[in-house]
């Protein structure tokens, strides 16, 4: 007799399904990551050709006001987005799960940026902050140069990073709260808990590793925060170094400047920051997120 | 007891529509723009609705910008990626998930590791490439970057993993060779999954800003996104040919959404983590 037909047991098909994925990844991922690092050790000519230079990119970076004004500007940024942006989520979140009509279009509305190009949301709150014509600005009497004004750029932007990007974490949420039994609600409402107790020893924890992927998530976007400064500062604004991101500098020094090996320096420099954050932050969730269930 | 319910839902209401005004003001405000002349937005005080309703800020855009080029690049580079995406994610995908073969564990903590890495490190030599190749400014490099997905590789296999075994080892036993297997028996079952990933492929293609900026700079050869950044630096002072054009960049979109609103909602919730 025949060995039993096994479908699991395979290296031909495995090899051949797994190929297109693979290859691809290291044409488009493997490579261009050593590619990357070796030339941030290189200076890159405009004709492409390659000399090493050792440290000195790095040590340009380091040693450049530039640079540690841009890695300021994205951290600054992060503390206004993530913590304020990811509370208003959670409070959306909340109102949604309540028994109200109405609760699809609600959704539909405060998710609605998400589907729209940040090209295109910078451009209409860029017009909203003008400091001569803008809406805010005349409605209130305001004389604040809110993309002009070094001081207020980053929260102006922060702010509309918030409304992006609301929606889309309050369904994360949602989906989160939604998954907490009902149980737990009665048996709390017989003993008496109030909504605010509930909320507190309920909600909270049972929505905590939710809440953790929603945080990671929203910071490493935020970090990674390039397009909105790009098209509500941009270039020639008097604001622009008190503005630029990580990776916008990166945009500026490698396909602006053409210097690819700063570039290429700038880039690592601050995924190897994303990394160093995000590790503190897996090590911070033990204190407060709950996988008990 | 009952009056404090109805308080409170009201208060519940309140809050949500304050909150939808927000949400919404900023798209009427573009709309209201876009409909004034020049001369009226600069007016002081200003308007709030225009005095005429004036759309020649529309048919001045589509001067400005070669906007046929601009939805037609967009559309190619979304369907391709998508298409690309949901392929080589759903054959990964199901390999890692259902088959053994060596170096499996290998190749899928390659494609974790990529998937942790902010995509950014690799655009200098992935733009190297496709420059060394000459075919910057064409539909080949929009879709270059997501001709492979290791984070739709990881979703998928995680679809293929809640598919119990014994399905597709009854498929496989009644005759159905590997192939059949997964495209007959497999794939169809993890339909909502692949939904979920071509919602998130193209939300997130339609949105990126950098890759056509750097890879396709010429303004008949780019998407919408970088179209509106020309457009931006070119026109920064003319407010209502900025609101048309950034309301016709994202018409179709918003148009998509609204017909498939509770798949976008669902399969980006279901994607959430990236």
């Amino acid at each position: 007799m025949k060995k039993t037909k096994k479908l699991g047991q395979d290296n031909l098909w495995g090899y051949l399904l797994i190929a297109p994925t693979v290859i691809g990844l290291f044409i488009l991922n493997v490579y261009p990551f050593v590619d990357t690092i070796i030339l941030s050790f290189c200076k890159s000519g405009v004709f492409g050709g390659r000399e090493f230079v050792g440290l000195e990119n790095y040590a340009e970076i380091f040693g450049s006001q530039e640079f540690w004004q841009a890695l300021w500007n994205t951290v600054y940024f992060c503390i206004l987005t993530v913590p304020v942006g990811v509370f208003l989520a959670l409070i959306v979140a909340i109102l949604l799960n309540a028994k109200i009509r109405g609760k699809v279009v609600f959704r539909a509305i405060f998710f609605l940026p998400m589907v729209v190009a940040p090209a295109a949301v910078a451009m209409v709150w860029k017009w909203i902050f003008n400091s001569e014509y803008g809406i805010i600005n005349t409605v209130f009497h305001l004389d604040a140069g809110w993309i002009t004004d070094p001081n207020l750029v980053i929260p102006t932007v922060a702010i509309v990073a918030i409304w992006s990007a609301i929606g889309y974490d309050a369904v994360l949420l949602l989906s989160g709260i939604q998954n907490i039994s009902k149980t737990y609600y009665e048996a709390a409402s017989l003993d008496g808990c109030t909504k605010l107790q509930q909320f507190r020893y309920i909600t909270l924890p049972m929505v905590s590793p939710t809440l953790f992927v929603v945080l990671i998530m929203r910071l490493m976007a935020s970090l990674k925060v390039y397009d909105l400064i790009y098209m509500m500062v941009g270039e020639g604004n008097p604001a622009l170094s008190k503005s630029q991101s990580l990776i916008y500098l990166f945009y500026r020094e490698s396909f602006i400047k053409g210097d690819k090996g700063m570039g290429s320096a700038i880039v690592i420099a601050t995924v190897v920051l994303i990394g160093i954050i995000t590790a503190i932050q897996f090590v911070g969730q033990k204190k407060w997120v709950n996988y008990e269930v | 007891m009952k009056q404090k319910k109805t308080f409170s839902t009201v208060l519940i209401y309140a809050a949500l529509i304050i909150g939808a005004v927000i949400m919404i003001f900023p798209f009427i405000w573009m709309l209201l723009t876009a409909a004034k002349t020049n001369a009226e937005v600069l007016q002081v005080p200003p308007t709030i609705l225009p005095e005429n309703w004036d759309f020649s800020s529309f048919i001045k855009v589509f001067d400005l910008l070669p906007f046929g080029h601009l939805y037609l690049n967009t559309g190619l580079m979304i369907l391709f990626r998508v298409l690309c995406a949901v392929a080589f994610s759903s054959m990964a995908g199901y390999a890692f998930a259902k088959l053994n073969f060596k170096g499996k564990n290998f190749f899928f903590t390659l494609v974790i590791v990529q998937q942790m890495i902010p995509g950014q490190i690799f655009i200098i030599p992935q733009y190297e490439m496709v420059a060394g190749l000459g075919l910057t400014d064409t539909i080949f490099s929009l879709v270059f970057p997501g001709l492979v997905s290791a984070f739709g590789t990881f979703f998928l296999r995680q679809a293929y993993m809640g598919i119990p075994d014994e399905i597709a080892e009854a498929a496989y036993l009644d005759g159905c060779t590997r192939w059949q297997t997964f495209t007959k028996v497999l794939f169809p079952l993890t339909k909502s999954s692949v939904a979920a990933l071509a919602v998130f492929t193209a939300v997130f293609s339609y949105a990126d800003l950098l890759w056509p900026l750097v890879a396709n700079t010429n303004i008949n050869s780019t998407t919408l996104s970088a179209g509106l950044s020309t457009l931006n630096s070119m026109y920064s002072t003319n407010y209502p040919v900025l609101m048309a054009g950034s309301l016709l960049a994202m018409l179709p979109m918003v148009i998509l959404y609204l017909i498939f609103q509770k798949l976008f909602i669902e399969g980006v919730a279901m994607t959430g983590g990236k």
